[in-house]
């Protein structure tokens, strides 16, 4: 009788977040780096009814060689979360000892204006006491003081790459030829920050 | 040229038409299947085109074949059953130039009323299938299924799911080749199916099916793959990724033609490993095509009929079966968190007619489409969704029987409505029915994301064409009363909602207002209130509006303040309009008024 087999050599990333927040653009250019690096990748994600100010998630996926798209339970080493309540949703598909990058942000569902529902004002506390490798970062507030706002992504898969052994510049090789012309030297300083915490 | 890249599957069946040399393909709009005609038109050499349903779909594909191009027709799992009328007798005809029906189930129901298993067709047409598990080999059978339809003289099914057209993996990309169109030859006994003609060619078909069992035993499209003996697990699709991913060790038989199965292969296999077990989402198609035989299998006792299969479910079934053993789980329970349901984008037209409709207290028969959503809280104006065109049809129903007090209303959008809801009209015109039917016009296929249609005046090529006149369409129907009316006017919206239901027979209401986010985002001067003048009434609250949140502040009275998100607010109105305080105003008055005070 064989073991069930709790891991293998694959590396699974959750990008979390709502959709319109930028998920799909970050997993993106995730699983490009990891083609380039020569990895097999699988990314999946549902299109659809959920990009309707619902739930975004994508999972990533790579390695020699991935069998599956989809990410076993508890089974993502690294969840990347662009937002504070949807961190919590998702926090408990992360592995033990799983690194957890989180976008301080805010941002409250249409139902939330039913008393019925109420949004997780002690989201973060709560994921502190649950990981303990996590990494909240303020990429609103980081790309304001970059003077756009729209770098948030960026700033984040900055914070996302401290837990990839991948070459920095190849991040920046496959960043620049993602994002609009006008905007790539924004990106890779809003990728320093990110990386730099 | 031969590069790695990265495609999802509806992009890799594109690029594998493309590579096939197909010249013709056809489709309506359908989660998840609509990138695959998307991604096509960006190609050169081929044909793109929308049609206004699946079964016209189908039949200009059938056209495109008998003329001799290489054709795809694709649609959603639910599509075809809107084409299955010519495709149960294109299965009779055979084709000319290779054609191949892609269908993208969606188990889950990620964005579709039902999750039927579109695995059935193949067998009840008797046509061939294929199931691709990746995106190379979306790619790679796109070519297969063309050769094996030609050569077999039939359609052939290629069956996605969600999974396998929504996942993007690694696909070598080869060489393009030009296929050309061979021509229409006049062929009566084949083509013409009429029940002389018809007889001879079901006897053809079972033939047919003989010799597709021969190359189903001999394709390498069905493959094994040795592993620990104790278990042969059989497969296909995306199930065959997971299991392999819960189970590696296994032997594995991986169907990659699927329909009809290679049973001696299969018994071949069975006889070399302790236990069969058979991994597949949704029905047991491949279990109940076994053990019909007698080969000894198990599979829906541990594996889920319904829902989405992955790799822990997978997991899940092979401990119950005995062959894993379950390691004690220390993981953390999920947290409760509130739910983030999708909503009606800020702005959206629909918006003010369902609050309408609510605040009648009206019955209303919708359809498919983002208005579907009016059913969730807070609106919860939507009372029935079935299928394409179903409203219509069911809000006559109800009046020819009186089966509702309240007033009623069929609701349905501007793709739908050319799709299916046309023959409903003239339904209800012809046997004289009561029925208020509202078309929610936004000039868009907005649900799967843009797409063009009769009525919009662009293809799918992006040319400029003939757009349908709804009020001369309607009228040509006979029906005498249509009225358009522009639903952010919402004053006018209650009025014209209500002097509609007192008139007798068909009535036709149409909206004026385009969807905020297609084919352009649509941003206008947002509305902010006034915190100070509000008394927390919280009637902005129940039009469901994501740009209105509470503020986090409270009134004297302890009622939650709204604040509006000024980047999202699109200047719609509605809020303000129907504000009993009149407490919301568009940016620039307030600041007008600031500066006059100070």
């Amino acid at each position: 009788m064989s073991k069930s087999k709790a891991t293998n050599q694959t590396m699974n990333v959750l990008i979390v977040g709502v959709g319109g927040q930028g998920v799909l653009l970050a997993s993106q250019i995730l699983s490009d780096v990891n083609l380039q690096v020569g990895n097999d990748v699988k990314k999946s994600e549902v299109h659809g009814m959920a990009q309707r100010g619902g739930v975004v998630s994508s999972h990533i996926r790579f390695g020699k060689k991935v069998y599956s798209p989809l990410i076993p339970n508890r089974q993502a080493d690294v969840i990347l979360a662009f937002e504070r309540a949807e961190a919590l949703r998702w926090v408990h598909e992360l592995k033990p000892g799983g690194y957890m990058v989180v976008n301080d942000q805010i941002i409250m569902p249409p139902i939330a204006v039913d008393p019925k529902y109420v949004y997780p004002d002690g989201a973060i506390d709560e994921l502190k006491r649950k990981v303990e490798n996590l990494n909240v970062i303020d990429a609103a507030g980081i790309s304001e003081e970059l003077g756009n706002p729209r770098l948030a992504n960026t700033v984040l898969l900055g914070a996302l790459s401290n837990a990839l052994d991948i070459d920095e510049s190849l991040w920046k090789e496959v960043i620049s030829r993602r994002v609009p012309k006008a905007t790539i030297d924004l990106n890779l300083k809003a990728f320093d920050r990110g990386r730099g915490r | 040229m031969n590069q790695k890249i990265l495609l999802s599957g509806n992009e890799a069946v594109a690029q594998g038409a493309r590579a096939a040399g197909v010249g013709f393909a056809s489709a309506y709009p359908g989660t998840p299947s609509t990138e695959i005609l998307e991604n096509i038109a960006k190609l050169p050499d081929i044909h793109a085109q929308w049609s206004p349903n699946e079964k016209v779909a189908f039949e200009v594909g059938i056209g495109a074949s008998l003329g001799g191009a290489r054709t795809i027709v694709c649609m959603k799992h639910v599509g075809v059953n809107v084409a299955a009328d010519p495709l149960m007798t294109l299965a009779y005809t055979g084709i000319k130039g290779g054609f191949v029906l892609v269908s993208a189930d969606d188990p889950e129901m990620h964005s579709s009323q039902n999750e039927q298993d579109n695995r059935t067709y193949a067998k009840f047409a008797k046509i061939p299938m294929l199931e691709p598990s990746d995106s190379q080999e979306c790619y790679d059978f796109m070519g297969e299924a063309l050769e094996i339809s030609e050569r077999f003289d039939t359609p052939v099914l290629l069956r996605m799911t969600t999974r396998i057209s929504h996942s993007m993996t690694a696909v070598n990309i080869k060489e393009w080749q030009a296929v050309e169109v061979t021509g229409f030859e006049k062929d009566i006994d084949k083509y013409v199916m009429m029940p002389n003609f018809a007889r001879p060619r079901h006897q053809v078909i079972l033939k047919r099916l003989e010799r597709l069992q021969k190359f189903s035993e001999e394709t390498s499209l069905n493959r094994i793959e040795w592993g620990d003996k104790k278990i042969g697990v059989i497969s296909s699709g995306v199930s065959y990724q997971h299991a392999r991913e819960a189970f590696p060790e296994a032997s594995f038989f991986k169907l990659g033609f699927s329909y009809p199965m290679p049973l001696k292969k299969i018994a071949g296999f069975t006889d070399k490993v302790e236990k069969l077990i058979v991994v597949e989402e949704l029905e047991p198609f491949i279990e109940d095509a076994l053990k019909n035989v007698g080969i000894p299998c198990e599979g829906k006792k541990y594996f889920p009929i319904y829902g989405e299969l992955n790799p822990s479910l997978a997991e899940k079934g092979f401990m119950e079966a005995g062959f894993l053993t379950a390691i004690p789980d220390d993981g953390a329970e999920p947290v409760e968190v509130l739910p983030r349901p999708p909503v009606l984008c800020p702005g959206c037209s629909h918006r003010s007619v369902f609050y309408a409709l609510k605040r009648m207290g009206a019955h209303v028969f919708g359809d498919i489409g983002c208005y579907t959503m009016a059913a969730l809280p807070p609106l919860e104006a939507l009372h029935a969704c079935v299928c394409m065109g179903a409203s219509i049809g069911m809000a006559t129903g109800i009046s020819q029987v009186q089966g509702s007090k309240r007033p009623v209303f069929a609701v349905i959008g501007d793709s739908t409505f050319l799709h299916s809801g046309i023959t409903g009209v003239l339904d209800a015109v012809y046997n004289k029915a009561n029925v208020t039917i509202l078309i929610l016009d936004n000039r868009i296929t907005a649900m799967t994301g843009g797409q063009q249609h009769p009525a919009t005046g662009k293809t799918l090529m992006g040319e400029d064409t003939k757009a349908v006149d709804f009020v001369a369409l309607t009228k040509a129907l006979g029906v005498e009363y249509v009225e358009e009316f522009d639903p952010y006017d919402y004053p006018k919206t209650q009025e014209i909602l209500k002097s509609a239901t007192k008139r007798e027979g068909v009535k036709i209401l149409i909206t004026t207002r385009p969807c905020m986010l297609f084919p352009g985002k649509i941003k206008d001067e947002s509305y902010r209130i006034l915190a100070a003048d509000c008394n927390g009434c919280g009637v902005c609250f129940k039009i469901g509006c994501p740009a209105i949140s509470k503020s986090g502040d409270v009134t004297d009275k302890n009622l939650a303040v709204p604040v509006i998100d000024e980047t999202l607010c699109t200047g719609c109105d509605l809020c303000a309009e129907i504000c009993p305080v009149d407490c919301i105003f568009p940016v620039s008055e307030l600041q007008k008024g600031e500066e006059v005070t100070s």
